[in-house]
């Protein structure tokens, strides 16, 4: 499931790094360390192993407990494999309301297994996770930056059966600039 | 139609970029800043215009930015609060996503007027999407002069970032958010010392919402007097609201505070009535930490009058009979909805987002999702009840950052309000079952 590769960001990559990195003052570079781990989880399989901490810990200079710390406090980083598309899907408040518990249901049932689990194949990964904003549209999932929302049961078959079709890994940086709500 | 402040321009194609907005008037208020008044005038016409922080508190945002402490040679920064977290507000969303240069333009005039030379937008990561968004703006900002060294030449210098968070409600706490600002963990910071004194990176900080600091350019503009005659009382303005649940027309609706809490349910122009033409049942007005009100309570004050959208009607009767305004996050739930599943889903959700750093909030929100479970699960007693009051006492008032009353208050005013629901399940364990939810009757799974 996980290519071994080497862990050093190509060097169009290393040039954002360093951009980042001046977007804060001199001597404070540890700040650019959320974004490098979003640029390093999308980069390496979606998610975080060890040597890919270390390896953003040596961009920053600082050491390698200051990353994993971070790492292991936001819900969007993945600290073990994931599939290709991670499907987060909202359990909070207005979501919740509107049917959430079913459509979570729904995706277990679908894909065999629980949240918070990878299908054998490797493909999809169910992640529960919370309000997204996006509680007027509910219920709502997310893959890659894509949000998906007034989720149907037919809503979530079509959506499995595109992700399925494109066969590629989602990542936050897909981001398209069009809002279509 | 109701008054427009903000939201005047979001149906016009093409807002989103720069060349539309700049026609229908944009970027006016930083030519008007930067040109023709000083910082501190421009702090004045804050002040005069009573805006309050929209993030949640209320708290005056010009008084605020007078806080700003400004010793010789160190720098200033502001950073907006673009975190939105609080369930059931999304308001952000859309202003950041379809009028993305009103944020910029009231970011830049904002930091005139605390002179800070840097500021940065603070999102939270799931809105990936709004950051490129927000950066394509900036982009456009800087190409048309309105960012960079020396704006419109007047020797005033700004650069201005877009900081991805990465999925945690408790950086949307204002010195949380410094923390993760700083790539650290989103651990609250005792205050004071205040942002304003010291903040990010040890510097003088302002942190303001989203929707506070695009309300600064309309003030600008026509100056703090009118925009201080909108609104009612001390609740001046309009205000985003985020209308979601059991409604026909779930949305963001610009409001002129003070139009009654009746007209914004069951109006055509805003959330259109109940859905199915089920009857209310209870609101949670101001995001998921405010105490949530039952359908008469919400409608009318304990004494009668009618229940207004302002942050002084939303508050009378202090916790007995009122809530607040708080963000905004209009949650509507019709009759069917079992306000104690509701209320075990918040306290899971802030057990979840608990940063962990107090043990009555750690311990004590774990401690009531499991109470609350074992209730629904049809194991409870009359003394868990008691005990759930206890714990959500023990917690309000005795955290660093108030996530701790964010999780006790939706517990003690469900008790307060719905107290004959929790007695019927726990005498009645078969009436659990009963609940129905919009799509079909689920057990509750728990890991
Ligand atoms: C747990 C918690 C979560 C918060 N989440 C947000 C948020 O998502 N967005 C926001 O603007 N303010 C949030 N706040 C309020 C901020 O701490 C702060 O008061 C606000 O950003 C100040 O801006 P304002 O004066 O413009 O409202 C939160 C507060 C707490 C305690
Ligand atoms: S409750 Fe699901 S997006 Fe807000």
């Amino acid at each position: 499931m996980t290519e071994t590769k080497e862990i050093k960001f190509n060097e169009e990559t290393l040039e954002l790094v360093q951009r980042i990195i001046k977007r804060y003052p001199e001597g404070k570079q540890k700040s650019a360390l959320l974004p490098l781990l979003h640029l390093a989880q999308a980069e390496f399989d979606g998610w975080l192993s060890a040597p890919t901490m270390d390896y953003v810990a040596s961009l920053l200079n600082i050491l390698p407990i200051e990353v994993y710390e971070v790492a292991s406090f936001y819900s969007m980083y993945n600290l073990k494999p994931v599939g290709k598309c991670v499907i987060e899907v909202c359990r909070t408040s207005s979501c919740w309301l509107m049917g959430a518990e079913d459509i979570i249901k729904y995706l277990e049932n679908k894909l065999s297994i629980k949240a918070g689990e990878t299908t054998e194949d490797g493909m999809f990964s169910i992640k529960t996770v919370e309000c997204l904003g996006s509680c007027g549209t509910a219920p709502m999932m997310m893959c890659g930056s894509q949000f998906h929302e007034k989720l149907s049961f037919e809503k979530v078959d079509n959506i499995l059966d595109k992700l399925k079709s494109d066969d590629k890994r989602k990542t936050y940086f897909d981001a398209v600039v069009v809002e279509d709500y | 139609m109701g008054k427009k402040i903000l939201l005047k321009h979001d149906h016009v194609s093409g807002i989103q970029g720069y060349e539309v907005y700049r026609k229908m008037g944009g970027y006016t208020s930083v030519e008007r800043a930067l040109k023709n008044m000083t910082p501190n005038e421009v702090t004045e016409e804050v002040k005069k215009s009573g805006l309050r922080g929209r993030g949640g508190a209320g708290f005056p945002t010009g008084l605020k930015w007078s806080f700003m402490a400004k010793p010789k040679g160190v720098k200033r920064y502001l950073v907006c609060n673009a975190d939105e977290s609080e369930p059931g507000t999304f308001k952000d969303r859309y202003l950041m996503s379809r009028i993305p240069h009103l944020l910029i333009e009231g970011m830049i005039a904002s930091s005139y007027a605390l002179g800070a030379n840097t500021a940065y937008i603070y999102i939270r990561g799931e809105f990936f999407y709004i950051a490129r968004i927000l950066e394509n703006a900036i982009n456009e900002a800087y190409a048309n002069g309105w960012l960079g060294k020396n704006i419109l030449d007047s020797n005033y210098s700004l650069d201005l970032f877009v900081h991805t968070g990465a999925g945690a409600y408790i950086c949307g706490e204002e010195t949380a958010l410094l923390e993760s600002l700083e790539g650290k963990r989103g651990n609250p910071r005792i205050k004071p010392p205040f942002p304003a004194v010291k903040g990010a990176w040890d510097c003088p900080t302002v942190v303001n919402n989203v929707e506070t600091i695009a309300a600064v350019v309309p003030i600008i503009n026509d100056g703090g007097e009118a925009y201080s005659k909108v609104g009612i009382g001390k609740s001046t303005g309009t205000k985003l609201i985020s209308a979601s649940g059991h409604i026909n027309k779930p949305g963001v609706y610009e409001i002129e505070m003070g139009i009654t809490v009746e007209d914004f349910i069951y109006s055509d122009e805003y959330c259109g009535g109940i859905l199915n033409g089920k009857k209310l049942k209870a609101v949670v007005a101001g995001g998921s930490s405010v105490p949530i009100l039952p359908a008469d309570l919400i409608l009318k004050t304990a004494n009668g009058k009618p229940r207004l959208m302002s942050y002084e009607s939303l508050a009378d009767g202090g916790f007995t009979t009122g809530t607040m305004l708080g963000s905004g996050g209009f949650i509507v739930m019709d009759e069917t909805t079992s306000i104690v599943k509701n209320l075990w889903n918040f306290t899971r959700f802030y057990h979840h987002e608990s940063c962990g750093q107090c043990s009555p909030c750690r311990e004590g929100t774990a401690w009531m999702e499991k109470v609350l479970h074992k209730i629904l699960d049809g194991q409870g007693s009359l003394t868990d009840i008691d005990l759930l009051w206890e714990i959500q006492r023990k917690i309000e008032g005795n955290t660093i950052c108030p996530l701790g009353e964010a999780a006790a208050w939706p517990v003690a005013s469900a008790i307060r309000h719905f107290k004959s629901e929790f007695e019927e399940y726990v005498k009645n364990p078969s009436s659990i079952n009963d609940v129905k939810h919009y799509f079909e009757v689920n057990k509750l799974e728990m890991a």
